[in-house]
């Protein structure tokens, strides 16, 4: 039986954060859903005649950094290109892209296989804008334009890909990184980064190039692996029926978990690319390269190498906090503060702080508490102001209410109660109340000092200081051995 | 080199310009003598010269990020041949979307 191996590559589109659109002024908003259709648009973005593009420079800089995260070649002389196909959500007739000087090409990221580590080379990086949007509503469409022109970076692949989980860890590791380049939100849910996969199948150890089916639109990271997945799977069957797969260009139905041919001729493959007469070459300096290449912040794998080295983290915590870059500074700036140990502050953090962002669907950035709220509540908890328990309920009401520590401790009396004085006369109570107890414990049954101290930390509605009352307790009970 | 009167109206179909008759027969004109221009220096020996994309002598024309206010919304659609709800209004594209279909 022949055995089939899977090629993958990928073409990965996201947005970049940029203030303005690639080719004009408009300020590039938030795709949040309910945004009113045409009210960040200008003449330049709506492709008016006699209009210029004009080139964002930030873009052009993210775009370098991006290259330069992912260990690419920066070209010395780049040139956009008309890319011309006709569809209403393209204003212009034609998409101003790259095509044969792309800012940066060859380079790789390495990703973790079952295999140990493996690089996926990458082809190039290079920029483009969005197009606008098309409403279909009967026999017309509508045609927004708001995020024509936003700019937009395509990172493409080799085929080195050889199952749907390396891709997707491949997707993951890329968003990781344009997360934390500050290239775009990751917010995957806003339709922020895009996927098309090619996926063709041959038999092992054969380097033939098979015929590809190349799926268009994967938006999540769960409809491109499956997508891939259902692919292969097919593409095998195919095969091993006998038959032959041709090359095609696929959508996807989520619903459906099935690929389907595109009979659109919305992806002509004849795209007529000429170079951009209206925008002049850039020419990237080996000095402008150099600066940027400073500017890069330090990226996730150097980070998690960091993390375990300098504090002493395990691989899974390391990981919890370094996946997000929020998440990430928010421990820096906590353990900076050096009043906690890191180890401490990861349990808080990926703990109860993990838990009740969750809760509340926010990210470290949004909710109430400070790193130095945080590290503030800890240090009660450790000086024992406040019990752990207590000191976590402390921290739900905290980001439930932006309140600091100490008014929550002060409102709601919930101090740890240290006063020997006090305590004691908490604990004769206790024992006045539950003369069986008492008697057992006397008669030699001393597992029963448990359930009183039980009692006596309901009694103080747990605010007592446990250690404390262990001792006072066992004072207590033996005082009243010899009172006997 | 002389353009017919159909490949006018081809041109200005494309364009998605109205012509009048008599601006039709005007750039007829100008069309045909800028083709002539273009065809005298397909004449020129280029043999020895290495292709460029510009002839310009500019280079890294950028400008800073920078948003500045749009244009109101009803300012950019009264160019629009046709507008409802906010958008633009054309023609609904190759029988909207394609029909999943399921692979046997
Ligand atoms: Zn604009």
């Amino acid at each position: 039986m022949t055995h089939y191996e899977p090629v993958i590559g990928l073409e990965v589109h996201a947005q970049i954060h940029t203030a303005s659109k690639m080719f004009c002024r408009c300020p590039v908003v938030e795709d949040t859903g309910d945004l009113e259709p045409n009210t960040y648009v200008c003449p330049v973005c709506t492709a008016m005649p006699g209009t210029l593009p004009v080139i964002n420079r930030r873009a052009v800089e993210l775009t370098i950094m991006t290259g330069l995260a992912l260990n690419c070649e920066i070209l010395p002389v780049s040139r956009f290109a008309r890319k011309s196909y006709f569809y209403p959500d393209l204003p212009k007739g034609y998409q101003i892209s790259q095509h044969g000087l792309p800012l940066a090409r060859d380079g790789y990221l390495e990703i973790d296989t079952e295999n140990g580590p493996r690089r996926v080379r990458i082809d190039n990086v290079h920029l483009e804008e969005d197009t606008g949007k098309l409403f279909h509503v009967g026999n017309v469409s509508l045609v927004d334009f708001n995020r024509a022109g936003v700019p937009l970076i395509e990172i493409v692949t080799k085929p080195d890909m050889r199952s749907a989980e390396e891709v997707r860890a491949f997707a993951v590791k890329l968003r990781e990184i344009l997360v934390y380049l500050g290239v775009n939100s990751g917010d995957m849910e806003k339709g922020v980064m895009r996927f098309e996969a090619s996926v063709s199948v041959r038999p092992v150890g054969s380097d033939e190039l098979m015929p590809r089916h190349e799926i268009k639109n994967l938006n999540s990271f769960r409809a491109l692996a499956r997508a891939v997945a259902y692919e292969i799977e097919q593409q095998i069957k195919t095969l091993e029926s006998g038959g032959r797969v041709t090359q095609e260009t696929m959508g996807w139905d989520d619903a459906r978990g099935v690929t389907y041919t595109q009979r659109t001729k919305e992806y002509a493959h004849d795209y007529r690319y000429f170079p951009e007469p209206d925008l002049p070459p850039l020419e990237v300096s080996r000095e402008w390269v150099e600066s940027l290449r400073r500017q890069l912040p330090e990226l996730p794998d150097a980070r998690r190498a960091r993390f375990r080295a300098e504090y002493g983290l395990g691989d899974f915590e390391t990981e919890l906090l370094v996946a997000d870059r929020a998440v990430a500074d928010y421990f820096e700036t906590a353990v900076g503060l050096g009043k906690v140990s890191p180890k401490t502050l990861a349990n808080w953090i990926t703990g109860d702080l993990f838990r009740l962002m969750k809760e509340t669907r926010r990210g470290i950035d949004e909710i109430p508490v400070s790193p130095e709220g945080l590290v503030d509540l800890i240090r009660r908890v450790e000086e024992g102001t406040v019990n752990l328990n207590t000191g976590r309920e402390i921290l739900e009401e905290m980001v439930a209410t932006g309140k600091e520590a100490r008014q929550i401790i002060e409102e709601k009396g919930l101090a740890q109660i240290s006063d020997e004085v006090a305590l004691r006369e908490i604990i004769e109570q206790v024992l006045d109340q539950h003369p069986a107890q008492v008697e057992q414990y006397l008669g030699g049954k001393t597992q029963v000092a448990g359930w009183l101290m039980g009692q006596v930390m309901k009694a103080t509605r747990g605010r007592a200081n446990p250690q404390l009352v262990r001792s006072l307790l066992t004072e207590a009970l033996e005082a009243r051995r010899e009172a006997r | 080199m002389r353009l017919t009167r159909e490949e006018v109206d081809h041109i200005a179909e494309l364009a998605k310009l109205a012509l009048t008759e008599e601006e039709k027969e005007r750039f007829a004109e100008q069309l045909s003598a800028v083709l002539e221009y273009a065809a005298r220096l397909q004449e020129l020996d280029t043999e020895a010269i290495p292709p460029t994309a510009t002839v310009l002598p500019l280079r890294n024309v950028m400008r800073p990020d920078e948003p500045r206010p749009p244009t109101p919304r009803e300012d950019i659609l009264a160019n629009a041949p046709a507008a409802e709800e906010g958008c633009f209004l054309v023609q609904a594209v190759w029988g909207v979307e394609p029909e999943p279909e399921v692979e046997p």
